[in-house]
């Protein structure tokens, strides 16, 4: 057995909340770059470039990209031979929520119940995923999922006998209702399969994805490439004011499921896709 | 432009046009929205609105990264704050059928923002000071300063809408 302290644990996610929320990763950037050489629209152009310079801002100012910081989505890979020494898993997260929102200026937007709505004012708890895998590593991925993309996400179990055509017209349907209030250009996270719960799972772990890189099943693949095309057929555009950059990446995830059902679910992220993980 | 506005500057803006703010406007989202009823804890007449709660401030800072939030959920307070006086919007997304009858109505102007430019756009804050709820947190009501702050007329006071014609268009 590998022990790792949860102090670890903490100082990690306390990490990985400020890393994400000021310094844009490299593959966002990198889809932003490449869109706004390809964008037709001139006011797209210019929002795109709105957005490049504010992550170069973020970075050099250590401001957070968006005011909204998101609620933190804390995804765990926990090796089978690691033994966790001192608080637990999930105490050790949160903390790092806590520290990470404090020290890094972020803003605290969780509610403490969803309907009295009082802010609990150190942005926890966060939602925490953890899947047990072999090995001895822990694989630590942090999401600051804003509500505006968040809000437009839909969930919808198909008949199993439905063609993707229809699914297809589910998931552009989802992005034509979001329009210009999921912050276009959006990455478009398709969770295929499982139940009710992970189709949703897969499409918030879909995000996690690293923009540009497909899934590995060629069939899934060329469907993410498709689903792009027509997404960015729609002319939404940068901030839904008309363009051909609507979305930067479609990542779908699919799982074994009933016989008869077909669950699929689309969450979107905003442009401000802030996504970070480390191995321990 | 800078508040408090007039009718005859809001008839001059028209969808699409890209304007530059200067001087005192009001940030407040939900919650603030919440608890005005007809009582905004500011003077409504001629003012400027915009939809939205900064990251905390760091040390030494005017403010932290300051954006707009998503209008659409202020929609079902905005035809009552638009009676009081308040003449510019400012958010991003769509608004209502209903918002857009009281825009034309009280004769006001709905302008946008992009989300997520917020580092680059806290640069045009000159100052920040809480007025109001300041037990909402990040959603307490602020008067904020701004200089040459910008955005885009996406709905004027004839009702045009920006998105809707991006759609039309395509
Ligand atoms: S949707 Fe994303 S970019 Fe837009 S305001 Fe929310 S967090 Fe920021």
């Amino acid at each position: 057995m590998r022990e790792v302290p949860a102090k670890e644990i903490t100082e990690t996610v306390k990490d990985l909340c400020i890393e994400a929320n000021t310094n844009l990763a490299e593959d966002v950037v990198a889809a932003l770059n490449k869109s706004l050489a390809k964008e037709k629209s001139s006011v797209g152009r210019k929002i795109l470039r709105q957005i490049i310079q504010n992550a170069q801002i973020a970075r050099r100012d250590k401001l957070p990209l968006c005011q909204d910081t998101g609620l933190a989505v804390v995804f765990i890979e926990l090796g089978q031979e690691v033994q966790i020494i001192g608080e637990a898993l999930e105490s050790a997260v949160h903390e790092g929520v806590r520290q990470g929102y404090e020290a890094g200026f972020l803003r605290k937007s969780v509610t403490e119940d969803p309907i009295l709505r009082k802010n609990t004012g150190d942005n926890t708890p966060a939602i925490l995923h953890v899947e047990i895998v072999p090995g001895a590593k822990i694989k630590i991925g942090f999401l600051a999922k804003g509500g505006g993309a968040e809000n437009c996400s839909a969930l919808r179990i198909f008949n199993p006998s439905t063609d993707r055509e229809e699914i297809d017209n589910f998931i552009l349907e989802t992005v034509e209702a979001a329009g210009p209030n999921a912050c276009p250009p959006i990455i478009v996270g398709v969770g295929i399969g499982g139940n009710f719960d992970t189709a949703a799972y897969l499409a918030k772990k879909a995000l996690c994805r690293k923009v540009g890189a497909h899934n590995s099943g060629h069939a899934a693949q060329q469907w993410e490439k498709e689903l792009l095309k027509k997404i960015n057929l729609l002319g939404i555009g940068p901030m839904g004011l008309g363009g051909t950059t609507t979305a930067l990446a479609v990542n779908i995830e699919k799982r074994p499921c009933h016989i008869s059902s077909l669950p699929a679910a689309v969450n979107i992220d905003c442009h401000a896709h802030r996504f970070k993980e480390t191995i321990i | 432009m800078r508040a408090p506005i007039d009718d005859k500057l809001v008839a001059k803006l028209k969808v699409g046009e890209e304007v530059l703010i200067s001087g005192k406007i009001f940030a407040a989202r939900d919650s603030a929205h919440k608890l005005f009823g007809k009582n905004p804890p500011f003077d409504p007449k001629g003012a400027i609105l915009f939809y939205a709660s900064p990251t905390p401030t760091p040390p030494g800072a005017i403010i932290g990264s300051i954006g707009p939030t998503t209008a659409t959920r202020m929609d079902p307070f905005t035809p009552d704050l638009l009676k009081l006086g308040i003449k510019i919007m400012i958010g991003k997304g769509r608004r209502s059928e209903s918002v857009k009858a009281a825009i034309r109505k009280y004769k006001a102007v709905y302008l946008v923002v992009p989300g997520g430019v917020a580092a680059a756009l806290s640069k045009h804050i000159k100052k920040s000071t809480v007025i109001a709820y300041p037990q909402l947190g990040p959603e307490a009501v602020l008067e904020l300063e701004v200089a040459n702050f910008p955005a885009i007329v996406a709905i004027d006071s004839q009702g045009n809408d920006l998105f809707e014609q991006a759609r039309s268009a395509r």
